[in-house]
């Protein structure tokens, strides 16, 4: 990318995503995003939050190779290696025929990675989650926060440098949903991970990341880009404290001011 | 134990109770034996001729598994191939139900034609009933794929084989199987229907044929012998294909 602004950081901040102008269209005629710019830097926690169906799903499937946009630039310098990019859906989505160890084998066997090595890395991702006793269990013997922690442990095999998450939490129950926020929080802390993550929960996106962007609704534009103000040790007492609160009600008005925006 | 119990003993009374009753009413009312054998009557034929009716469900057995491996193997292809693309689809699919639609009797003298007297054509004839349901199944099946695992498999570039084999057929399978259990019991119907026409060239004929000939010659009870037995052979294949398909989806969850 010949053209691309020169940037006046470190090595560590490398954009490893850069949106330009980015439009998309789907076939019902519904523009999701138009004219979209976003620079993601290497190593940040970055959260996209904004009202349900305002396209931030559809950002990150454009940011995965998933779906290509109608307009624009999308550059993903790491797209082109295989494993780099580890991707976490909404639901976990396991093969239900598998058992735990096989699902998050799956992108390693797809690599033809040797089976010993697999297995491995298997019990290593799964260890990760802090699920390495399950290893031999079917999906469907599995709660919903341990098939969540299954997911992630599969998008995490490859050993990523990018990690998408799409609202992956959603669906869990509230105490569930904070300790896999920590998780994901130590995980990102413990290896050199960049992650971007969708979430329609305030408190959820203050606590985990670095940055957060609060969006409009269709066609998406950015009405808050904010380095979130907290300290790099986030314990879960943290959410009860001032300094949170304060993020929490920042990114709040800025969301409450998205969705008056039209 | 129990559960067995509960699940065998109301139909079994329930039998009991019908076969008693039916015995009594024939009896009673002096209906002709010609017209509606008591079931007394049908039993001692049954032990009678169990020898000529076991080879007769042999025979039958033979074009019906022949005809349904043909429909699950074919017919699982053909879904398959239909679900490639929606283009190929809506061209061909049309013509499968077509398939479903044309009645068997009026086609089964093309078959016995083409494919020669007795089991072949008998075979062919179980084939063409019973393939719509795997097609049907297959395509289905392979529709249900989750569009989130498509984009997994994607995502980590998996080819058009992998794709199929470890994503696309695992989880079309429990359609498929539908589609296979009600192949089955068709497949019976298919190659009596077929025998009925085609008769029978070499070795025993099937029961098809002994029906047709206790109807000739007003053997009523034997009728309802090879109607028993053929129910029989529609209920074992029935029980063999439900317990492959259990066996191949055994450690996954029942919905």
């Amino acid at each position: 990318m010949s053209s691309a602004p020169a940037r006046l950081r470190d090595e560590a901040g490398r954009a490893i995503v850069q949106l330009r102008g980015v439009r998309r269209v789907f076939p019902n005629g519904t523009t999701a995003l138009d004219g979209f710019d976003l620079t993601i830097e290497e190593g940040e926690l970055l959260a996209l939050l904004g009202p349900s169906g305002c396209g931030k799903s559809t950002l990150l499937r454009i940011i995965a190779g998933l779906e290509r946009p109608d307009a624009g630039e999308v550059d993903v310098p790491m797209a082109g290696e295989r494993g780099a990019l580890g991707y976490v859906f909404q639901d976990a989505h396991l093969l239900p025929w598998r058992t735990v160890q096989k699902n998050v084998e799956l992108p390693l066997e797809l690599a033809r990675v040797p089976a010993e090595e697999r297995a491995r890395a298997a019990r290593e991702a799964l260890d990760a989650v802090e699920l390495s006793d399950a290893l031999e269990a079917m999906p469907h013997e599995l709660s919903g926060g341990m098939r969540m922690r299954v997911s992630i442990a599969r998008a995490l095999v490859t050993r990523p440098r990018l990690l998408l998450l799409d609202e992956p939490f959603a669906a869990l129950d509230e105490i569930t949903r904070q300790r896999l926020d920590e998780r994901l929080r130590g995980l990102w802390a413990e290896r050199s991970l960049t992650i971007v993550f969708v979430t329609h929960s305030i408190a959820e996106a203050a606590f985990l990341a670095t940055r957060a962007i609060v969006m409009t609704r269709r066609p998406a534009r950015v009405v808050l880009d904010h380095t979130v103000a907290l300290p790099h040790e986030r314990p879960g007492s943290l959410r009860g404290e001032a300094s949170f609160a304060q993020q929490t009600a920042l990114l709040y008005r800025a969301l409450e001011r998205g969705e008056s925006l039209r | 134990m129990r559960g067995q119990v509960a699940v065998v003993a109301p139909p079994a009374v329930a039998l009991v109770v019908v076969l008693v009753l039916a015995e009594v009413v024939v009896r009673l009312l002096e209906v002709p034996a010609f017209l509606v054998p008591p079931p007394s009557a049908v039993f001692a034929t049954v032990m009678a001729e169990r020898a000529a009716l076991l080879a007769a469900m042999k025979t039958t057995a033979i074009a019906a598994v022949a005809g349904l491996g043909l429909s699950m193997g074919i017919g699982s292809l053909v879904g398959a191939v239909l679900a490639s693309s929606r283009l190929v689809e809506r061209a061909f699919y049309p013509y499968a139900v077509f398939l479903q639609t044309v009645p068997i009797v009026a086609i089964a003298p093309l078959l016995v034609l083409w494919f020669g007297p007795g089991t072949r054509a008998a075979a062919v004839s179980a084939f063409v009933v019973s393939v719509f349901p795997v097609i049907a199944g297959t395509l289905a099946g392979f529709r249900s794929v989750e569009p989130s695992l498509r984009d997994l498999f994607r995502l980590y570039r998996a080819g058009r084989i992998a794709t199929l084999v470890k994503l696309e057929l695992p989880s079309a399978l429990p359609s498929m199987i539908t589609g296979f259990r009600v192949a089955a019991g068709l497949s019976v119907i298919g190659a009596i229907v077929g025998e009925f026409v085609a008769g029978f060239s070499e070795g025993s004929a099937g029961l098809g044929i002994t029906v047709l000939s206790a109807y000739r010659q007003l053997r009523t009870d034997l009728m309802f012998g090879a109607v028993l037995a053929a129910s029989l052979l529609g209920l074992v294949l029935f029980a063999v294909v439900q317990g492959l398909g259990r066996a191949l989806t055994r450690r996954r969850h029942r919905e």
